[in-house]
């Protein structure tokens, strides 16, 4: 079956806010530069369309409707994945390998500066029946439970989640497009606000807004565009269950996700195999499980790897180099998308000051709260 | 939940034995919570269909961004204004940073007239909650003058009797009073046909 590689890539962001420009404006200036980047013209080349946004995040319904314009994609085939922009890669690698499209582009974007009201918006994938009703807490709560639950599960200390945030806000000083990085250490972090006992200000990912767009090519065209594509050799995405209270706690969802991706890719010893991993950081335990999750380490042994360094920019496996979510900010369902951007400018080659050596990377994401759904994509050059 | 209609089988003198219900061409034994009777009032009443009712709060503050905001500053000045695609040359209202046909950007700013034709139109008696209004509202699709062709806006039209009303008609819009207007676009109150002048 045709392998499917990434021939172009483009982004606007990410920053705090972007009063100026409607998210119209600011993906059409991503889909500019990804069409630059793949060297076609989305009019004439472009087979099929994939934008990937939930109607509550954008404030209108249908947003199906919305795709086209922006994107060069009127009058084409195209269509909304209610998901992360991981999952709109799956879909355009679907549509690729079946044949209905030899290049398919996906695209995700957040205007989350545009939402008065997050809390409400997140409260609102609640249960309406027993979950809504329940209590006025702003819902980063829900973080805080599984926080708790997990680090007394595998007996994680406070500190391993104040390093991964140290580590982030570090690693985006590298990166010019991530607005909330910083040159802090784990004491900081954990001297911050307990907002959301145990749950501290700082390990929690501040929202931005910005546009990712990837063109996506069968392998015999993305030779033709580019001699050196990056090839995505594994897609994979999973459920649990929509009850907050019967959730795993320990990302089954990415690990599940990790192990479909994983095989396709031919990947039976990830930790070996893999030298750069981008993972859901939007709350810094998150990022301990999803390293677990993706068999990066052994569950219970992520804190000492960290404290060694292991994941560091110049690790072993580096984890978040981009600064992560906790650098960049929360994109919504770009987040992934701001991922496995990373990844590609890694393999490329393209990432400045803060590149590293990696031939096979993954990008992982989670829909966030109150969800146990998460997506990865395995990545090589 | 008896709905026969639905190919339930409704009847409660049979509650003890198999109910089955029709799927396709196949009968299935039909899951326990199915048993029972047509639903009446008073099971809405008695509260054994329950509801839970919920009015979440959720906002928003839309940025207009760059092609907008200077449309929606044109029309507190009275104007409306449209951009032009640098190679189409299409004439675009509202106007937009680029054109979705060529897909190049669109910087060039032309002023265009407030008036135009009627493309289609709608005479409405209800509203969105079903209720009748008052005053029927008839909405209308604008082509404008000076924007390429089928270029304008769907809007009001006003001081026209809904039998007046036809397609090809040329309308004009009528502005709120300078001090009224915010940069919405409700600016134009409505659009007026222009004959009557």
């Amino acid at each position: 079956m045709a392998r499917v590689a990434v021939v172009g890539v483009g982004y606007s962001g990410f920053n705090a806010s972007s009063p100026d420009l409607s998210w119209k404006e600011i993906t059409y200036e991503a889909a500019v530069r990804a069409y630059e980047d793949a060297g076609i013209n989305p009019r004439r080349d472009v087979d099929a369309v994939v934008t990937c946004a939930e109607d509550f995040w954008e404030g209108f319904a249908i947003f199906d409707e919305f795709v086209p314009d922006q994107l060069g994609g009127v009058l084409k085939p195209t269509f909304t994945v209610t998901a992360d922009f991981l999952f709109g890669v799956a879909n355009g690698v679907m549509l690729i390998k079946s044949g209905l499209a030899e290049i398919a582009v996906v695209e995700a974007h957040s205007k989350a500066s545009d939402i008065l009201t997050f809390g409400n918006v997140v409260r609102f994938a609640y249960d309406p029946i027993w979950l809504r009703p329940v209590g006025n807490g702003h819902p980063f709560y829900l973080a805080a439970l599984e926080k708790s639950y997990y680090s007394n599960l595998r007996g994680y200390c406070d500190y391993t989640f104040a390093e991964v945030v140290a580590k982030n806000k570090k690693n985006g000083r590298l990166n010019p497009d991530a607005p909330y990085s910083a040159d802090i250490t784990a004491d900081d972090v954990l001297s911050s606000e307990p907002s959301f006992y145990p749950l501290r200000k700082l390990e929690i990912a501040e929202r931005a807004d910005g546009a990712i767009v990837f063109v996506l090519a069968r392998g015999d065209i993305a030779k033709e565009l580019n001699p050196e594509p990056v090839w995505i050799d594994g897609v994979g995405w999973w459920s649990e269950t929509s009850n907050y209270d019967t959730m795993s706690f320990t990302a089954l969802y990415a690990r599940k996700s990790a192990e479909m991706a994983y095989e396709m890719a031919g990947i039976d010893n990830p930790a070996r195999q893999i030298d750069l991993a981008e993972v859901d950081d939007r709350f810094a335990y998150k990022e301990v499980q999803h390293i677990e999750a993706l068999k990066l380490a052994k569950a219970g042994e992520v804190d000492d790897l960290l404290e060694s360094g292991y994941f560091d920019r110049s690790g072993e496996i580096p984890v978040n180099v981009s600064g992560g979510s906790l650098s960049v900010g929360n994109l919504l369902e770009a987040t992934g998308a701001q991922k496995a951007l990373e990844v590609v400018l890694q393999l490329r080659g393209e990432a400045g000051r803060r590149q590293v050596d990696a031939e096979v990377g993954v990008a992982q994401v989670w829909r966030y709260l109150p969800t146990a759904t998460g997506a990865v994509t395995v990545f090589s050059r | 939940m008896g709905r026969s209609d639905a190919g339930w089988n409704g009847n409660s003198s049979l509650k003890q034995e198999v109910i089955v219900m029709a799927v396709g061409k196949k009968n299935i034994s039909a899951p326990p919570y199915v048993e029972g009777h047509e639903l009446e009032l008073e099971d809405f009443e008695n509260k054994t269909i329950t509801y839970v009712e919920d009015y979440p709060d959720i906002r928003y503050q839309f940025t207009a961004g760059q092609a907008i905001s200077r449309f929606l500053r044109g029309l507190k000045e009275g104007k409306i204004l449209a951009t032009k695609c640098s190679k189409c040359r299409r004439v675009m209202v509202p106007p937009r940073t680029f054109c979705e046909l060529c897909f190049k950007p669109a910087d060039e700013w032309v002023e265009v007239k407030d008036t135009g034709t009627v493309e289609t139109f709608s005479i409405s008696y209800i509203d969105p909650d079903a209720k009748p209004l008052d005053e029927p509202e008839i909405v209308a699709v604008i082509s404008i003058d000076g924007a390429s062709p089928k270029m304008g806006i769907l809007h009001k039209l006003g001081e026209v009797e809904p039998d007046r009303v036809y397609i090809g008609m040329k309308v004009k819009a009528v502005w709120k009073p300078e001090s009224e207007r915010e940069g919405m676009i409700t600016d134009i109150k409505y659009w007026k046909p222009l004959e009557v002048e």
